[in-house]
């Protein structure tokens, strides 16, 4: 392959091309006899000659002779000042008529020149594809969650993102889960290797230490969604991963109810499942949180569950620093993959981390 | 847990629609999963009468036996010999589901002609209908329903198949599902009858119990029924178990399951005869002691697990299993009956470090009364003398070393919309609380509140409120939109970043794919270079595979196989990237916590597609990784230095080390065909890395809004240069020179080959390659002049020549 610079003149040096700004001057005046007037046989024979043109470039040269700069008539035209007044009119008249008619017939030419340019064009099979430009994509994960947190964003909820590596104390023991609880049956757990006394590592079950971890720092009034990945030891179907992604929602203020958590979450389901959709809570238990519900959203198949929630516990907003008979709050933590499930009718959840091309491309 | 609904019946009323009950208990908190129909769905099987029975005409062994099938009669021609007039029998009309006796599999029921005689329908057998193995005669009913009633109404039952919360302990019996019914549809309760005789001599001296260890073991009980005859439990009992799910095995085991099942209060029952002295000690087992469980198993103890102990050793595993030495057998005359409250967390640890989270066990471990075991015993004991004929002892054993007082709980009227956000009108309030057997005054708005001995996950206000809300029903909870000032938002630069990566990633034709945290070590150890392979991983303690139990410390393993996968389902051009964690051991943390790294990481694999998206010959290559790189980098509006680098894993020669003002923040290279291969990796791989987090400290103002600059106002100038370079210049750094004057605002590469040398007589060996430099001139105040324009241009090529060798190509 050769490069530009190939050819280049030596005598320019380095300078291989300067673009310079286009302002050059005129550099001389033609001075012509105006009262050499244009026979109108003249004109007649000009405009007969132009109708024989075929070629661009004919036409431009046609251009230059009759109407340029340079031309006879242009250079009457300019000599006009020098005249007697008395004939000034009339040569003035008979000049501008002639411009006219030349300019007429080369504005014709010119057209039917152009006509015929677009005419030669060869047709196109117009049902060829595009020249491809190559395509990427989100994971699906990834444009559920941003339109999760959008939803809660609307609703002045903000961002937050804890450690997916976690103390026993964060992920139960703050959420009043202490060692051997039932509810830890149901959040089989992944632990970490580590040395003999040191306090037990392991990968986060849910979302909700970071409930803890914020509250530890904040104040009340608090509206937080906090994404992010958690674990589970249980061995995988078409409805269960060991990873999945999890989002915590809190919000802690005073007064707040129940009846704000459906109606935040009825926000939630119309910004990612359209209008008509009505949310049900039923009793269910998660130790941090009372009353605790299951919510499901109405569907055309039904009811769906979607998420688990509840008020915050009021000994957690103790333990916070926080009067519960002052501030109440409530929580919710929804799994992201279920949430893509249903929006995009997806009936395996092992297709998420299997990573397929033929999966991917579809979102 | 499964609840046969004749069962439960038997202790409140249900309503016509067991469905909606279900449901309603759903909503309730007690979710029932499934209603299952025991015995078959017996499909237009009817109960018939029988009216006549004649001798078959050809055979002697047949009858004719004429059939009331509700208000139609039908003869039919049947074999069995206990068949008579008067009897109400299971009668399957012609095109009835029943099953094959022969092979147990469903067989529609055809008109067919026996011995000359048509038959059109038959008089059933237990096996026929799917009942037992009997099919010796023909089944009697006893019912009172009339001819023609559908036999599933007569015959058979339905089952609540219930997935319940472990706070709800109460709930895992038939009287705590029948309280809850109760509660909801207001139908009264009738708890099962408990009361017993005790005619035999008193169990004072003849048994004893103490509790050594009182924080594990919070009540124990022992019962003496003397003279038990073991036979089947009554068919009533078998059957209500057979539904539960419990296979039945005699009078005596029923009956103790059966009582677990009702009052959901496990009991052991010994043989009384084997228990040393019949003295009980319960305690912690010593170090080194051993006890052979019902299962045959021998468990190794320490003094974490609780026994239940004889003078002579352990007896049984607390709560969670008995021991095979004093079970229960054929020649059991005495029964020992052990009914006991265990601390839950205890029960729970022993379970499962022997994976016996038995019925019983997991009872325990969802935390019993300590008010129960009296209750239960007795209720035992009832139905000992009853179907065991069982003498009962007078009196009980009975310990409780640490009594627990009642729990009353107040609650403000107040609390309740002040939780819920709606009213509950005070009756319903009431009804609900009443319902569920609190017991309830009230004075000045406030509730007084005790709570009954089986519900101990009641012990705070708003677990009242609870209470009344999910019997009341959340239908008519409101949806209110949340009011109030909106909570101060504070900026998350890791996350804008990585978002962001994320978007200008996909826009650079990358798809992403998002792989497991948890990789196995062999993986990560194959991109680690040798002499960090010594370092610790975080590995998992409990893993659910080899594959799956370290945490990843790259993300290159995650992707390579991604690729590998795709190509393997025929992917010819492999495009990915992925952003998430990396977790890494730190020394210095203070919680012990490993650091959490951002990191991002693309690959290209395959080949480039032609004008019609096409497969080419031509692969895809580093600068097309590079390509996807830069796009990156520029929309994030940092300046990237490339420059040659060895990393572990990474071709030398074709990996470039990537920073950012100054700090190392990535590399990108073509994977070395060894390591690509460890992944099923076959053809060239291109990728890259960037450490999120150190990008973020290289340029931390990445994510703040970036400052408009004034668009030029004067014209600017472009030249080219065609410059001779050594081979190991880099590009990159002719580049920086030029823009490191100050009037040049833009220079770019726009060439790079090798000179032939026919292209350069006389040059010098290792200059021999050309390199086109398009630099554009322009200063914010004026319009360049020719003057203007020599003088920088003599200045950079004077730069090129003194820092870089790099000449201005004569002409040849």
């Amino acid at each position: 392959m050769k490069g530009r610079s190939g050819g280049t003149s030596a005598v320019l040096s380095a300078l291989l091309l300067v673009r310079r700004p286009a302002c050059f001057p005129s550099a001389f005046v033609t001075v012509s006899n105006p009262d050499s007037l244009l026979a109108p046989e003249e004109v007649a024979h000009a405009i007969a000659a132009l109708r024989g043109l075929s070629e661009e470039r004919d036409v431009d040269a046609w251009r230059t002779q009759h109407l340029g700069r340079k031309s006879r008539l242009m250079g009457s035209l300019r000599a006009l000042g020098g005249l007697d007044r008395s004939r000034r009119a009339a040569v003035g008249r008979h000049l501008n008529e002639a411009k006219a008619q030349l300019g007429e017939a080369l504005a014709d030419k010119q057209a039917e020149l152009k006509a015929r340019r677009t005419q030669d064009l060869a047709s196109l099979d117009v049902s060829l594809p595009g020249r491809p430009l190559p395509l990427g994509g989100l994971h699906p994960i990834t444009r559920t969650e941003r339109a999760v947190v959008a939803a809660f964003a609307t609703m002045g909820f903000h961002v937050i993102e804890g450690p997916e590596v976690e103390l026993e104390y964060y992920n139960f023991e703050a959420l009043r889960i202490p060692a051997d609880h039932p509810a830890r049956d149901a959040m089989d757990t992944f632990y970490l290797d580590g040395p003999d006394g040191a306090a037990p590592l392991l990968l986060r079950t849910h979302t909700s230490p970071n409930q803890i971890r914020y509250m530890e720092r904040h104040e009340p009034p608090i509206r937080l969604i906090a994404p992010g990945r958690t674990y589970r030891n249980e061995a995988t179907d078409a409805t269960h991963e060991w990873m999945i992604t999890q989002t915590e929602v809190l919000a802690v203020d005073r007064g707040l109810t129940l009846a704000h958590l459906k109606g935040t979450l009825y926000e939630f389901a119309r910004h990612l499942f359209g209008e008509d959709r009505e949310i049900r809570f039923r009793c269910d238990y998660f130790p941090f949180v009372e009353p605790g519900v299951e919510v499901s959203i109405s569907s055309p198949d039904g009811w769906i569950e979607i998420l688990g929630a509840g008020m915050v516990h009021p000994e957690i907003l103790a333990n916070m620093g926080y009067d519960p008979e002052i501030y109440t709050g409530f929580a919710a933590g929804l799994g992201v993959e279920r949430i893509a499930m249903l929006r995009h009718g997806i009936r395996d959840i092992r297709r998420f981390y299997e990573n397929d091309l033929r999966f991917l491309r579809q979102f | 847990m499964r609840v046969p609904l004749r069962w439960l019946e038997a202790m409140v009323p249900l309503p016509e629609d067991v469905e909606a009950l279900a449901h309603r208990l759903t909503l309730a908190g007690l979710e029932v999963t499934d209603i299952e129909r025991t015995g078959g769905d017996w499909d237009r099987v009817v109960v018939g009468r029988v009216l006549e029975v004649r001798p078959h005409p050809d055979a002697d062994r047949l009858r004719l036996v004429t059939v009331d099938k509700g208000g139609e009669h039908q003869t039919v021609v049947c074999g069995a010999s206990n068949v008579a007039a008067g009897q109400d029998i299971a009668f399957a009309p012609e095109g009835a589901m029943l099953t094959d006796p022969r092979t147990g599999t469903p067989r529609k029921l055809k008109k067919s002609r026996i011995r000359g005689v048509v038959s059109g329908g038959m008089v059933c057998s237990e096996a026929e209908l799917g009942l037992s193995a009997e099919h010796e005669g023909i089944l009697v009913l006893d019912t009172s329903r009339p001819p023609g009633t559908p036999l599933h109404d007569v015959l058979g039952d339905r089952v609540y198949v219930f997935d319940l919360t472990p706070n709800r302990a109460d709930a895992l019996c038939v009287l705590g599902v029948a309280r809850e019914v109760s509660a909801l549809t207001g139908a009264p309760l009738t708890p099962p009858e408990i009361s017993t005789p005790r005619p035999g001599p008193a169990i004072e001296g003849r048994a004893s119990v103490e509790i050594a260890d009182p924080d594990l073991c919070r009540r124990f009980t022992l019962a003496l029924i003397e003279d038990v005859e073991i036979a089947p439990s009554p068919a009533w009992m078998q059957e209500r178990l057979t539904a539960a799910g419990m296979r039945p095995i005699n009078n005596l085991v029923d009956i103790t399951n059966y009582v677990m099942l009702e009052l959901g209060q496990p009991v052991h029952a010994f043989d009384y005869d084997t228990v040393r002295d019949g003295h009980i000690i319960v305690r912690r087992a010593a170090p080194g002691e051993t006890l052979t469980t019902l299962d045959g198993k021998t468990r190794q103890l320490d003094p974490d697990r609780l026994v239940i102990a004889d003078p002579g050793g352990a007896i049984a595993l607390a709560g969670v299993m008995g021991g095979l030495e004093t079970e229960i057998t054929d020649s059991t005359r005495n029964v020992l009956l052990e009914v006991a409250n265990f601390e839950p967390a205890g029960v729970r640890r022993t379970a499962r470090a022997f994976d016996l989270l038995s019925d019983a066990a997991r009872r325990f471990a969802w935390g019993l009364p300590p008010e129960m075991p009296q209750v239960a015993s007795a209720r035992v004991c009832r139905l000992l003398a009853e179907y065991a004929g069982g003498r009962v002892a007078a009196g009980m054993v009975d310990s409780w070393p640490m009594r627990e007082p009642g729990v009353t709980i107040r609650l403000r009227r107040s609390r309740i919309p002040q939780v819920l956000g709606m009213e509950i009108p005070p009756p319903a309030v009431r009804a609900a609380l009443d319902g569920l057997g609190f017991e309830v005054e009230e004075a000045d708005g406030t509730l007084t509140v005790g709570v009954p001995y089986w519900r101990r996950d009641v012990r705070v206000p708003d677990d009242l409120v609870e209470e009344v809300a999910r019997i009341a029903g959340y239908d008519d909870l409101p949806a209110a939109p949340l009011a109030g000032a909106i909570p101060h938002h504070p900026p998350l630069p890791a996350r804008e970043l990585r978002e962001r990566v994320r978007d200008l990633a996909a826009e650079a034709a990358l798809y992403e794919v998002q792989t497991y945290s948890l990789l196995s070590d062999a993986d990560l150890r194959a991109v680690t270079p040798a002499e960090l392979r010594d370092a610790p991983l975080l590995k998992v303690r409990n893993p659910l595979g080899e594959a799956r139990d370290t945490l990843r410390t790259s993300l290159r393993p995650g992707i390579l196989r991604a690729a590998a996968r795709n190509v393997a389902r025929g992917a010819r051009t492999v495009r990915l990237f992925e952003v998430g964690r990396s977790y890494h051991p730190a020394s210095d943390s203070a919680d012990g916590r490993p650091e959490e790294r951002e990191a991002a990481v693309g690959l290209v694999v395959g080949v480039r597609l032609d004008r019609y998206g096409s497969p080419t010959e031509a692969g895809l290559d580093f600068f097309d990784a590079k390509a996807t790189l830069e796009h990156v980098l520029a929309g994030l509006r940092v300046n990237p230095d490339f420059r040659p680098a060895a990393a572990f894993g990474l071709l030398e020669g074709r990996t470039a080390e990537v920073s950012v003002a100054g700090s190392a923040v990535g590399v990108l290279g073509q994977v070395h065909p060894e390591t690509a291969a460890v992944f099923g990796v076959g053809q060239d791989a291109f990728l890259w890395e960037l450490d999120l987090s150190a990008l973020l400290e290289a340029a931390p103002g990445m994510t703040e809004p970036p400052a408009a600059v004034p668009l030029p106002r004067h014209p600017s100038a472009i030249e080219d240069f065609a410059l001779l370079v050594g081979p190991d210049v880099l590009a990159q750094n002719l580049v920086r020179e030029a823009l490191g004057h100050p009037l040049v605002v833009e220079a770019r590469v726009f060439d790079d080959y090798l000179l032939e040398d026919s292209d350069a007589p006389g040059e010098g060996e290792g200059a021999r390659r050309s390199l086109g430099i398009s630099v554009r001139y322009q200063a914010r105040n004026r319009t360049l002049n020719e003057n203007d324009i020599a003088k920088v241009r003599r200045t950079i090529l004077k730069r090129f020549k003194a820092n870089h060798g790099a000449v201005v190509r004569e002409r040849a």
